[in-house]
């Protein structure tokens, strides 16, 4: 087993190699604006930018609005097919995955030959009209990851058996969505909430093709034009999305425990 | 039975093409505990479920206190249910489990205190409040589901196979508690399960059901001991079956392997002639001629299984095999296998299948 245990240190090795030593690179290389020196020029230059703080701004407001949008959407229509329409699961599993295989691209340029400023419906005549597109546009980004998250969540309680133990005490739909089955899928849901806040963050097609001020378009702009800056954006970039990785893992602690287990 | 509390009338099930329940009919009494007995897919949990609105009849109705409640939604209906599953609420305590029903009933919140208590006392776990359901053993999880089902004072109270997934000890010990918890609030119950055991030591009444139909309702005594047809005959404890001929059916004299019994006025209709299956509990036998059994038929001991207490002896009688058991003396050593034996019984215990 000795030989077996030697490989596998070997390519775990090499997978942290590949991981780690750009992520390094990266550090270094920004860390390097101030000749000589290693210093934090570079992240004051960004974060002092007063472009970073609007984009971001924009990015992380369109992100919430795009989490309430999801969430509004896949927690009843994930509920109902649970409970009521089962034989429909696996199409709407291949609905939620179609956004992983059509470009983002090809969805924009659908948005705007459909709703382009003299077709029915206008979105794109107005600013918000615009903005509202994007974050629709956004949740179908996000759908695959927050169907699946929602649905995982819903797979760990009887949603069935809940749903009648609720009604037959006479609870309602509200009292049941609200009380019975949104609480035992929270933790689900607040991951597939920070998954669409990474997604959402660095997008950079969609808001760029829609002209929209958000971090994605900023960042390919500094990228293009600035030495250290792209790279100390790239490590907040990173931080930003391992900060919401690890609130998962947090909060994943904190699940109600299934307590039907075989005795 | 003049006004009965719940009345199941004509009840008719399909789930598209296929019928699952046919004709359903069946009235229960004020305080009484029903069993539905029957294998698996009779259409046991389909009924209930049609009782407690998760299903709507094809056909029929169903009323409960003289109010139809057919059409009635699941949480119009103040009706309590225990599922085979637990079901308890993950994220909440046991407390607030009990309490689900009270506080959606907009019951304040010091009343609710008051009532879960009350019921922690009935269920015996009155230190168990603020435990969650997953520190809860299968058997606490369903007493907890019990108090839930009934702290909203349920009109009726019905339980799917409550006790399936529990073991054996656990099993026995809860029935009975259910059964007392049910006498002393007094509140008319539905239990479903397929343990004839089960069945026949707590229900005032059971209803056997075969094919979506209720075969036979019945005290458990009278199922037991009359089962009215062959399914519940075999279906309810072990049956020894005979094959037998009628000789002269004026008399009742029936030929078994060569000897006769005489079984007056249980042939209802058969003709000299015709063969019958005839049917004999084991305890209804005994080993060689006993005072007051007035038939007897002779054949070989094929097996001995000595269980301790009892020992459980099996005769072939011509091409059957009947099982009988007798109790175990100190002072008498058991049969052996191949011995000639004369087993006897009370032509009156003997069942004819028709
Ligand atoms: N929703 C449904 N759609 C189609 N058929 C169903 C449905 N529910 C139940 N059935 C069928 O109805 C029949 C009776 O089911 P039911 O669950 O009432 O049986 P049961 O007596 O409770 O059995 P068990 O002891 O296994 O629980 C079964 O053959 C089952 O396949
Ligand atoms: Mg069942």
């Amino acid at each position: 087993m000795k030989a077996g245990r030697f490989w596998s240190w070997v390519v775990f090795a090499l997978g942290a190699a590949y991981f780690f030593i750009p992520l390094i690179a990266t550090v270094e290389f920004s860390m390097r604006m101030r000749r000589g020196v290693y210093s934090f020029d570079a992240y004051k230059v960004v974060l002092g930018d007063a472009r970073f703080q609007a984009t971001f701004g924009y990015s992380v407001l369109a992100a919430i609005f795009t989490i309430i949008l999801g969430v509004l959407i896949v927690v009843p229509a994930a509920y109902w097919i649970r409970l009521r329409l089962p034989q429909l699961r696996p199409v709407v599993e291949f609905i939620t995955l179609l956004p992983l295989v059509i470009p983002a691209i090809v969805i924009v340029f659908g948005y705007i030959r459909m709703y382009g400023s003299n077709s029915p419906l206008p979105f794109l005549a107005t600013d918000t009209g615009t903005n509202a597109l994007l974050v629709i546009g956004y949740a179908t980004l996000a759908l695959p990851y927050m169907y699946r998250a929602v649905d995982t969540g819903l797979r760990t309680i009887d949603v069935r058996t809940l749903t009648e133990a609720a009604q037959i005490l006479g609870a309602g739909w509200g009292t049941i969505i609200t009380r019975v089955i949104l609480p035992n899928v929270l933790i689900a849901v607040l991951s597939g909430a920070f998954l669409t806040f990474a997604i959402v963050i660095g997008e950079f097609t969609m808001a760029s093709l829609l002209n929209r001020p958000a971090f994605g378009p900023y960042l390919q702009n500094i990228g293009a034009n600035r030495a250290y800056e792209p790279a100390a954006l790239a490590i907040i970039a990173f931080a930003i999305t391992w900060g919401c990785m690890s609130l998962i893992q947090i909060l994943s602690r904190f699940a109600p425990k299934s307590a039907n287990r075989p005795n | 039975m003049a006004d009965p509390f719940l009345s199941i009338q004509h009840v008719r099930k399909s789930f598209g093409a296929t019928t699952v329940v046919e004709d359903f009919n069946l009235d229960v009494e004020r305080g009484e505990f029903v069993s539905f007995l029957g294998p698996s897919g009779c259409g046991k949990t389909t009924v209930l479920r049609m009782v407690a609105g998760f299903e709507e009849p094809s056909a029929g109705k169903i009323v409960v206190g003289g109010k139809d409640i057919t059409r009635l939604k699941p949480n119009q209906r103040n009706v309590g249910m225990v599922f085979q599953a637990y079901a308890l609420f993950p994220n909440l305590t046991v407390a607030q489990n009990i309490g689900f029903g009270l506080k959606v009933a907009g019951m304040s919140k010091a009343d609710i205190d008051v009532r879960v208590a009350e019921m922690l006392g009935i269920i015996k776990l009155p230190q168990m409040a603020d435990r969650y359901p997953y520190q809860l053993s299968g058997g606490q999880q369903q007493r907890i589901a019990l108090a839930r089902a009934i702290a909203p004072k349920p009109k009726l109270l019905l339980l799917d196979e409550p006790l399936s997934a529990l073991d054996a000890k656990v099993r026995v010990s809860l029935r009975e508690e259910i059964r007392s918890i049910q006498k002393k609030l007094g509140i008319t119950t539905i239990f479903v399960t397929h343990d004839q055991e089960e069945a026949l030591s707590i229900s005032d009444r059971i209803a056997v059901m075969y094919g979506g139909k209720a075969e036979q309702v019945g005290t458990p005594f009278e199922i037991y001991n009359r089962p009215a047809t062959k399914f519940v005959a075999n279906f309810v404890g072990t049956l020894n079956v005979l094959e037998g001929t009628v000789t002269d059916a004026a008399s009742g004299k029936v030929r078994v392997n060569s000897e006769e019994v005489l079984l007056k006025g249980k042939l209802n209709g058969s003709k000299s002639g015709d063969t019958l299956s005839l049917a004999l509990r084991p305890e209804a036998i005994s080993l060689g001629r006993q005072p007051g059994r007035d038939s007897s038929l002779s054949g070989e001991i094929s097996e001995v299984h000595f269980l301790g207490s009892v020992i459980r002896v099996r005769v072939g009688i011509g091409g059957n095999t009947v099982s009988l058991d007798t109790f175990n003396s100190p002072a008498t050593p058991p049969p052996a296998v191949g011995e000639k034996a004369e087993i006897s019984f009370s032509s009156s215990d003997m069942l004819v299948l028709h």
